[in-house]
C-alpha cells in the first residue's frame, strides 16, 4: 500500500515503505534493521523505555473507560503515539525542559509529573495542574501551537544567561505547523540560534482534517529549511529511533560543535490510532483500512518484540511488569478520585495577592452558599 | 434538512434544537445565495466539532464548506479577501476561546476596512464561534469574552438564546453589508427544541426582545444566561410576587437603547446578568447607559450577577463561576428589597 498521496507527501505506510530520509533503527516485527544502529541504553534503560511506554498505553486505556462511565470530561487519547512521547522525554535530562500539548500524557509522566496529577484536571480539578518544583515540565498547552515561541524564548533565556547545559524541549502538533505563532517562534530560534529541540508529532491528523491539508510542502521536517535551522525524519513509531534523534538533537542543542546550529525541529511520523479526543468520532472523516495499516508498526509490539528477541525480557518479568503497570495507574486513580477543592479556589493564584474585588466576589459567594447549600449551585444551568 | 417537518397554520415548521436552527440557517442562505461560503477547522466533512455544519458538505461540496489549515489568522484575513470578490464567507471559530490568534484581522481590519476606505470597501462576512461555559470543557473551551468585540467600532455583535432567532439572527447576519460577530451559546445547542419556520426570514439585528413582562426590576441579559434568568424570574412570581421584565438583548452591538431604557423606566430598577467576568463586562456599559439615559427613573443601585474577575475554572467548580437560578434570585430581592 502507497500512501503516496496527491501533493506528493511521503507520509510513512504500513507495513514498511523504504524512505531513505526516515530515521528507523527497528523495522515492524522489532528486529534491528541492516545499517541501523541502536542507542547506546543499558538493558535497565531499556527496560524502563518499555515499561512507560506499556504503562501509557494502560494509562489511555483506563482514561478513555474511565471517560465512558462519566468519571473523567473529555480526554485526548494518545494510543500509537506512547512511544515517541516516552522516548523523547528519556532522552532529556533532568534539567531540560519540556513543553507539552494535551495529548503529552505520557512525555509529562516521563519527565517527573506524577501520574495522580495527569487525571485531576480530566476530573475538573485544577490542582493537578501544579508543578512540583524540581520538575521541569510546563503546564499542557491547550491553544494549538502557543508553546512554539514561548519554548524559543525559554531557551534563548537560558542561551543568553550563559545556561547552555539546558535545553529545551517542545511539542507540537502536525495541525499546529499551519499557525503563525509556530512559524514565528522557529524563524526566531533561527535567528537566535537558541538550544531549543521541536518534536512535530506528525500524526497525519489535526482532528477530521489531514497532513496534506495542513501543508503543500512536501514533508513537515522540509519547513525547518525556511528558517534556517536543522532537521530529522524519524519513524515515531520506533522509540528506539526517536529516542537515538532527540538525544543526539538535544546534544546538538547543548554543545554545537564548530558551525553547527543548536536548534532542531524533529518530524516524529506517527498516526493517531483512536479518536482526536473522547469527544470526536474519526468514522466520520476517516477510513478504518487506513488505521489498520499503521496498526503493524504498533510501538508498544515492536519494543516489545526487541526486547524479546535480545533476551532482555521474558514472560516472566512482563507479566511483573505488566502489575506493577495495573497497580500504579489504579493508585494515580484512587488519588485522583479524592481531590477535593472549596470554590475559594476560583479566586486562589488569579493573583499573587487577591485582589479586593475578587474578595468580594468570593465572599458574596460564601455567604450564598451558606444561604442556600451547596446543592442549589449545582441545579443544571440549561 | 431535519425530517420532522409539520405544517401550522399554512406554515411548515420543523422542532429544531439552536444548533439544528443554525444548520439550517446555513443551509438556507446557502441554497438561495452561492455567493456564500462557510469555511474553517473541521467544517467539512467532518461537519463540525459540534455539528452545525452537519451535510453542508455533502450538500454544497468542498469549494462552499471548505476544510481549512489550522490558523485562525488565515482564516480570517482569507475571508476578507474572499469578501472583497463579492463573496459572503462565513468563517467558524471552533471555539471563541481560540479567535485569539485572529484578533488582529478582526478588530485591525474587518472592523474597520470600511471607514478606512472612506466607504469603498465593506467587509459582509459572519463569524460564527460557538461561547460559554457550563459543557465541562477543558480549558479555554468556556470563553465568555464577548465585550472584546463589543468593545470594537466596525463589528457587531450577535447572541441568539432561542433556535427561532438562531436562525433568523443568522440570516440578518449574512444578509448585513458589516461583519458581524454570531456567538453562539453552546450551552444551550442542544437543551431543548422549538418550532422553527422551514422558510427563510430574518430577525432584526437592532431589536432587543422583551421575553417576560414586568413592571417591578427589568433583568436584562443574552445568549445561555436568558434561561436561568426567566427561571429565576419565574420563581420570584410565584415565592414573593416580584414581576420581573426579562429582556434578552439578541444584539450585543449596537445595543437597543430604546428597548432598554424604556423597561427601566416602567420599572426603575435593574439586574444585568452575565457570564463573562464582572470587570469590564457589557453590564457595566448597560449600567451606564441607563444612567445616562434614565437616572430619574432609577429606584435602587443597578445589580450585575456575572462571572467572577477569574479564569473559568475546570468543570467541579464551573456551577459556582456561572450565575445560576440563585443567584439571579438573590440579586434581583436584593435589588427589589432595596
Ligand atoms: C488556536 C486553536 N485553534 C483551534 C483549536 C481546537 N483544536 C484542538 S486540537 C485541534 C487539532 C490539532 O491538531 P494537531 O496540531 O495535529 O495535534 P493533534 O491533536 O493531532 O495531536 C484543534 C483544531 C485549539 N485548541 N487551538
Amino acid at each position: 500500500m502507497n500512501m503516496k498521496n496527491e501533493a506528493g507527501n511521503t507520509d510513512l505506510p504500513a507495513p514498511v515503505r523504504q524512505d531513505s530520509e526516515l530515521v528507523q533503527v527497528l523495522d515492524a516485527e522489532g528486529n534491528v534493521l541492516p545499517q541501523a544502529s541502536v542507542p547506546d541504553l543499558s538493558d535497565r534503560e531499556l527496560l524502563e523505555l518499555y515499561e512507560t511506554i506499556k504503562l501509557a498505553r494502560h494509562f489511555d486505556q483506563r482514561a478513555i473507560s474511565f471517560q465512558r462511565q462519566g468519571r473523567l470530561a473529555t480526554y485526548a487519547p494518545m494510543t500509537g503515539q506512547e512511544g515517541s512521547q516516552v522516548a523523547t522525554s528519556m532522552a532529556l535530562a533532568e534539567q531540560d525542559w519540556l513543553f507539552p500539548t494535551y495529548r503529552e500524557h505520557a512525555a509529562k509522566y516521563a519527565h517527573g509529573m506524577e501520574l495522580a496529577s495527569l487525571f485531576e484536571p480530566l476530573r475538573g480539578y485544577r490542582d493537578g495542574y501544579a508543578i512540583p518544583e524540581d520538575v521541569n515540565v510546563m503546564p499542557e498547552y491547550i491553544p494549538i501551537a502557543t508553546q512554539v515561541p514561548q519554548a524559543m524564548g525559554m531557551a534563548w533565556g537560558h542561551k543568553l544567561q550563559g545556561k547552555t547545559d539546558t535545553a529545551v524541549l517542545c511539542h507540537l502538533g502536525d495541525g499546529a505547523t499551519s499557525e503563525g505563532d509556530f512559524h514565528e517562534g522557529l524563524n526566531f530560534a533561527g535567528v537566535f540560534d537558541v538550544p531549543a529541540v521541536f518534536v512535530c508529532n506528525n500524526n497525519q491528523w489535526a482532528i477530521s482534517v489531514p497532513r496534506e491539508r495542513q501543508t503543500a510542502s512536501e514533508t513537515i521536517a522540509t519547513k525547518a529549511q525556511a528558517y534556517g535551522i536543522d532537521s530529522v525524519r524519524v519513524d515515531g513509531l520506533d522509540p528506539l529511533a526517536v529516542y537515538k534523534v532527540t538525544s543526539e538533537a538535544l546534544e546538538k542543542a547543548r554543545n554545537p560543535a564548530p558551525g553547527e546550529l543548536r536548534p532542531t525541529l524533529i518530524e516524529s511520523v506517527q498516526y493517531r490510532f483512536g479518536a482526536h479526543t473522547t469527544a470526536d468520532d474519526p468514522s466520520v472523516y476517516r477510513d478504518e483500512s487506513e488505521e489498520e495499516a499503521w496498526r503493524d508498526r504498533d510501538p508498544v509490539d515492536r519494543i516489545e518484540k526487541y526486547l524479546y528477541n535480545e533476551d532482555i525480557l521474558d514472560s516472566d518479568l512482563e507479566s511483573e511488569i505488566q502489575d506493577r503497570i495495573e497497580q500504579a495507574v489504579s493508585e494515580a486513580i484512587e488519588t485522583a478520585e479524592q481531590t477535593e477543592t472549596s470554590p475559594d479556589n476560583i479566586v486562589e493564584h488569579v493573583y499573587d495577592d487577591v485582589p479586593a474585588r475578587l474578595e468580594e466576589q468570593r465572599d458574596e459567594l460564601n455567604r450564598l452558599r451558606e444561604k442556600y447549600d451547596d446543592g442549589a449551585f449545582s441545579e443544571v444551568l440549561e | 434538512m431535519s425530517s420532522t417537518a409539520s405544517t401550522q397554520s399554512g406554515q411548515t415548521v420543523q422542532r429544531l434544537a439552536l444548533v439544528e436552527a443554525i444548520q439550517d440557517g446555513l443551509y438556507t442562505e446557502m441554497a438561495q445565495d452561492d455567493s456564500v461560503v462557510v469555511l474553517g477547522e473541521d467544517v467539512g466533512k467532518n461537519g463540525g466539532v459540534f455539528r452545525a455544519t452537519d451535510q453542508l458538505y455533502e450538500e454544497f461540496g468542498e469549494d462552499r464548506v471548505i476544510d481549512t489549515p489550522l490558523a485562525e489568522a488565515g482564516i480570517i484575513g482569507a475571508s476578507i479577501g474572499l469578501a472583497q470578490t463579492g463573496m459572503k464567507p462565513v468563517p467558524e471559530m471552533q471555539f471563541m476561546g481560540f479567535m485569539y490568534p485572529a484578533f488582529d484581522q478582526i478588530v485591525s481590519h474587518a472592523a474597520r476596512l470600511r471607514s478606512r476606505s472612506q466607504g469603498q470597501y465593506s467587509v459582509p462576512m459572519v463569524i460564527r464561534a460557538p461561547y460559554g461555559g457550563g459543557i465541562r470543557a477543558p480549558e479555554h473551551h468556556s470563553e465568555s469574552k464577548e465585550a472584546f468585540f463589543v468593545h470594537e467600532p466596525g463589528l457587531k455583535v450577535v447572541s441568539p438564546s432561542t433556535p427561532y432567532d438562531a436562525k433568523g439572527l443568522l440570516a440578518a447576519s449574512i444578509h448585513d453589508p458589516d461583519p458581524v460577530i454570531f456567538l453562539e451559546p453552546k450551552l444551550i445547542y442542544r437543551a431543548f427544541r422549538e418550532d422553527v419556520p422551514t422558510k427563510p426570514y430574518a430577525v432584526s439585528l437592532s431589536e432587543a426582545a422583551v421575553r417576560r413582562e414586568g413592571n417591578d426590576i427589568s433583568v436584562y441579559t443574552w445568549g445561555a444566561m436568558t434561561r436561568p434568568a426567566l427561571i429565576a424570574a419565574e420563581n420570584l412570581s410565584q415565592s414573593h410576587g416580584i414581576d420581573a421584565e426579562v429582556i434578552d438583548l439578541r444584539t450585543l452591538s449596537p445595543l437597543d437603547i430604546e428597548t432598554i431604557t424604556d423597561s427601566f423606566k416602567k420599572t426603575g430598577r435593574a439586574a444585568i446578568v452575565h457570564e463573562a467576568p464582572k470587570t469590564g463586562g457589557l453590564g457595566a456599559e448597560i449600567a451606564t447607559t441607563i444612567q445616562e439615559e434614565a437616572l430619574v427613573h432609577q429606584e435602587a443601585p443597578i445589580k450585575r450577577i456575572a462571572g467572577f474577575d477569574a479564569p473559568m475554572p475546570l468543570h467541579s467548580l464551573e456551577d459556582y463561576y456561572l450565575p445560576q437560578a440563585v443567584r439571579i434570585q438573590d440579586g434581583i430581592r436584593e435589588t427589589v428589597d432595596f
